[in-house]
């Protein structure tokens, strides 16, 4: 790793004022994935300002609109525990990303900042139609995560928390890559009253997506039969020594037809 | 430079860390505590699991500083105070649960967290819960044996075998 301080602020607002005076300056949620970049050499900040010590980004409540509202420093493990009994899917999620160490220290917030393309928690936020707020708006997950590891986050902004409108029902069904344990392709389907909406992980080489075809079938008629002869392409699905685009296509549909099965 | 402290196995120890100072670093090179191995260095192996105020975490994955003021538990920390191996640590010896060693820290790091947050596994919670814990030589058979007989339960024929 290349040098750098460590500043462990104890505000939002004194954690947004670090990053605003130093354009070499990077947030550090967990570590579990920033300090391997680090270690790869991938990454040369001048100081990484902690967001694991900021009392006000910890826990999770109930808003008056019944929204589950997380901190963006909860841990996974923190999620998987809290939300057991509130929002299911997303514990069940939360609770299966990793191992118990990776889900000790990663956050929330640094997963939907990162926005792999394997990972679980986009796939939550796009799933669920969640809410973004950083230290400066609140931003619609449809309009949050913008590619590959790109989301709409300005340079210095923060995600300080989540809400999630919890629906009728929900399943994450995760097709885990065995040596990463990633999603190799990963489906987080939900139905509210006034729609369902499918989000996918792991297969897109854009990021998470949502499967409109899939998502109109379902709102015709919720139950995996209706999801026969749709197929998702494997037009610009990931290809790797994994799994083929075509793999990855086949996984979409079995994943989802899981999904509905589960969630019904 | 920063001066860190915090607490190790009970006791108060306190030193300089760079920021880039990994806790793994701090633990094995400044307190020269090496019983905390490095397998990967990526974050896969989980070779280097220590305690941090009580939850298990992946030392190479975390800077000595993000430690200030915490409760840290190494293995150096699990034999009863007489030296004599724990329960866990006996477990381990007397089911063959490691060959070369590398792993063993570790995995006992790791179960005796699972064994605190449930006293009582089944295979599955065990297999699952080591899930970032990565062995080279035993094919595992032998841990999730020596974690069933020191969490006392009988030790059944293994799903696996
Ligand atoms: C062995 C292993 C297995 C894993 N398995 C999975 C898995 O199955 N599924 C999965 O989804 N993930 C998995 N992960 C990734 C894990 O969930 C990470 O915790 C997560 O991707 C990043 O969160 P973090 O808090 O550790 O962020 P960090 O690594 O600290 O930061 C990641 C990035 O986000 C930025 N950032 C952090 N917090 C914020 C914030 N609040 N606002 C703005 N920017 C921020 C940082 O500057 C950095 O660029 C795995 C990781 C490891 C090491
Ligand atoms: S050395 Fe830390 S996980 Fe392998
Ligand atoms: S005993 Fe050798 S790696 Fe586990």
């Amino acid at each position: 790793m290349y040098s750098f301080d460590i500043e462990q602020p104890k505000t939002i607002a004194d954690a947004v004022a670090a990053l605003a005076g130093d354009e070499e300056a990077m947030a550090l949620g967990g570590g579990q994935t920033l300090i391997p970049t680090l270690k790869a050499r991938l990454a040369a900040p001048s100081r990484l300002i902690s967001l694991t010590a900021i009392p006000e980004m910890h826990g999770i409540c109930m808003d008056d609109d019944g929204r589950v509202c997380i901190g963006a420093s909860t841990t996974h493990a923190e999620v998987a525990e809290g939300v057991r009994a509130s929002y299911p899917a997303l514990s069940a999620l939360a609770g299966h990303i990793g191992d118990p160490a990776v889900r000790n220290r990663g956050t929330l917030g640094g997963s939907i900042a990162n926005n792999d393309p394997s990972a679980c928690y986009p796939a939550a936020a796009l799933g669920s139609g969640a809410t973004i707020i950083t230290n400066a708006r609140a931003i619609a997950a449809d309009d949050f995560f913008t590619g590959l590891f790109e989301t709409c986050l300005e340079e210095g902004e923060i995600i300080t928390e989540l809400r999630f409108s919890v629906p009728e029902a929900a399943s994450y069904q995760k097709f885990a890559q065995p040596a990463s344990r990633f999603a190799l392709v990963g489906v987080f389907l939900a139905r509210f009253s006034d729609g369902v909406r499918v989000a996918v992980t792991g297969a897109s080489e854009g990021g998470v997506y949502r499967w409109s075809d899939a998502e109109a079938a379902l709102n015709e008629d919720f139950s995996a039969a209706a999801l026969e002869g749709i197929a998702a392409s494997p037009q610009g699905m990931i290809g790797d020594i994994h799994a083929s685009p075509e793999y990855r296509a086949h996984l979409v549909g079995v994943m989802t037809r899981r999904a509905v099965a589960a969630a019904s | 430079m920063a001066a860190v402290t915090m607490v190790v196995n009970g006791n108060s120890v306190s030193a300089e860390a760079e920021g880039r100072t990994l806790l793994v670093e701090f633990l094995r090179e400044t307190l020269h505590l090496t019983g905390t191995h490095v397998g990967c260095d990526t974050s896969q192996c989980g070779a280097c699991v220590v305690h941090v105020s009580g939850k298990a975490v992946k030392a190479c994955t975390m800077f000595a500083q993000e430690a200030e003021g915490a409760e840290v538990a190494t293995i150096e920390g699990m034999a009863e105070p007489d030296g004599s191996l724990s329960r866990l640590q006996q477990a381990f010896q007397d089911h063959h649960g490691l060959q070369c060693g590398f792993c063993t820290p570790g995995m006992i790091m790791s179960a005796a967290a699972l064994l605190r947050e449930n006293p009582k596994p089944d295979e599955a919670e065990i297999r699952a819960y080591l899930e970032g814990n990565i062995c080279r030589c035993t094919g595992y058979h032998n841990i999730i044996r020596a974690i069933m007989a020191a969490s006392g339960q009988e030790l059944p024929q293994l799903a696996s075998q």
